[in-house]
């Protein structure tokens, strides 16, 4: 099974990998705030996810890291 | 069935995080380079990378391999002198376009002309991030800017310079290619023109260049989202993507 791991305390919250998944599961949580001060990128159903990496190759900071 | 990591952080980035804005698209052309050269089989003590001035100028802090930071437009001439030292590594100066379009363009010219066998990562925001946004070379007609608060005028300011166009005129460079990265489909694109830039410096070919269209949200006054969007809308009909030189 695929899974994307995000490093929370990196993403800076550009929401280029939001634009990015063709599985539209990928969203920015507006509820938390993470340790550089924004709203990072989070996955909401992980069994959804096919790990084509597109979110990945969309990040500017190397935030995710993709298994599968 | 065993898990394997597909994606992650190539070797030659180092583990820090990155001072650039969010949305702003400097950080893939940073991860495609490190990934590239570790495609190839370059390992981080035979490369030397030569840093701007500019919005990129803590790229040396960035790469695992050896960097020199060089005065403001003269990376072209650092990277000739590295190269002509160091024949065996290879070498690549990463230069956006206020450095390179503007006070470097002699530079870089000259260094197309004479064939000099290294690799430019030419990054096109069309606006002088690091300063606050003002008017660059390559700002596009019409575009707003602190220096240009209406939109560029031609009559007041000029044209934009086409890079690309203008040193594939040239006879020395041997390959030029302009690439975008305001989506997957086209960053996996610009990592198939920045490998082949590196095969051809490796096979001693000479001269290669390959411009990044890259997003400025915070300059250019946009969400990431719109900014990568004014790049697909705007930027890349004014900067038509493609191979302008390839001497195979």
């Amino acid at each position: 099974m695929a899974r994307v791991i995000f490093e929370t305390d990196r993403c800076k919250g550009c929401g280029l990998c939001v634009m990015a998944c063709p599985k539209k599961i990928v969203h920015i949580n507006g509820d938390v705030v993470n340790a550089i001060g924004y709203n990072p990128a989070e996955v909401t159903d992980m069994s959804q996810c096919i790990g084509c990496a597109m979110c990945a190759t969309m990040c500017p900071d190397c935030v995710i890291e993709v298994r599968r | 069935m065993e898990e394997k990591v597909v994606f992650k952080r190539p070797a030659l980035l180092e583990n820090v995080p990155l001072h650039y804005c969010p949305g702003c698209t400097h950080g893939i052309v940073h991860r495609l380079i490190a990934e590239t050269l570790e495609e190839l089989g370059v390992t981080q003590e035979n490369v030397i990378g030569v840093a701007p001035v500019g919005c990129a100028v803590f790229a040396y802090d960035y790469f695992t391999c050896d960097m020199a930071e060089a005065a403001h437009g003269r990376a072209p001439s650092v990277a000739t002198g590295i190269k002509r030292v160091h024949p065996d590594k290879v070498v690549f100066s990463y230069q956006g376009d206020g450095d390179l379009a503007s006070i470097g363009m002699a530079e870089t010219v000259h260094a197309a002309a004479r064939n000099e066998n290294f690799t430019v990562i030419f990054i096109n925001n069309s606006i002088y991030g690091m300063t606050g946004g003002q008017m660059a070379p390559t700002t596009l007609l019409g575009q707003y800017s602190t220096t240009s608060q209406h939109g560029r005028d031609p009559k007041l300011n000029g044209y934009p310079i086409h890079v690309s166009e203008m040193l594939s005129q040239l006879v020395g460079p041997q390959y030029i290619e302009r690439v975008s990265t305001h989506d997957a489909a086209h960053v996996l694109q610009a990592k198939k023109a920045i490998k082949k830039a590196f095969q051809y410096q490796l096979e001693g070919k000479g001269f290669s260049m390959v411009e990044v269209l890259v997003a400025c949200p915070t300059n250019w006054k946009m969400t990431p989202d719109k900014a990568v969007q004014y790049i697909k809308d705007e930027v890349m009909k004014f900067y038509p993507l493609g191979v302008y030189k390839d001497r195979g």
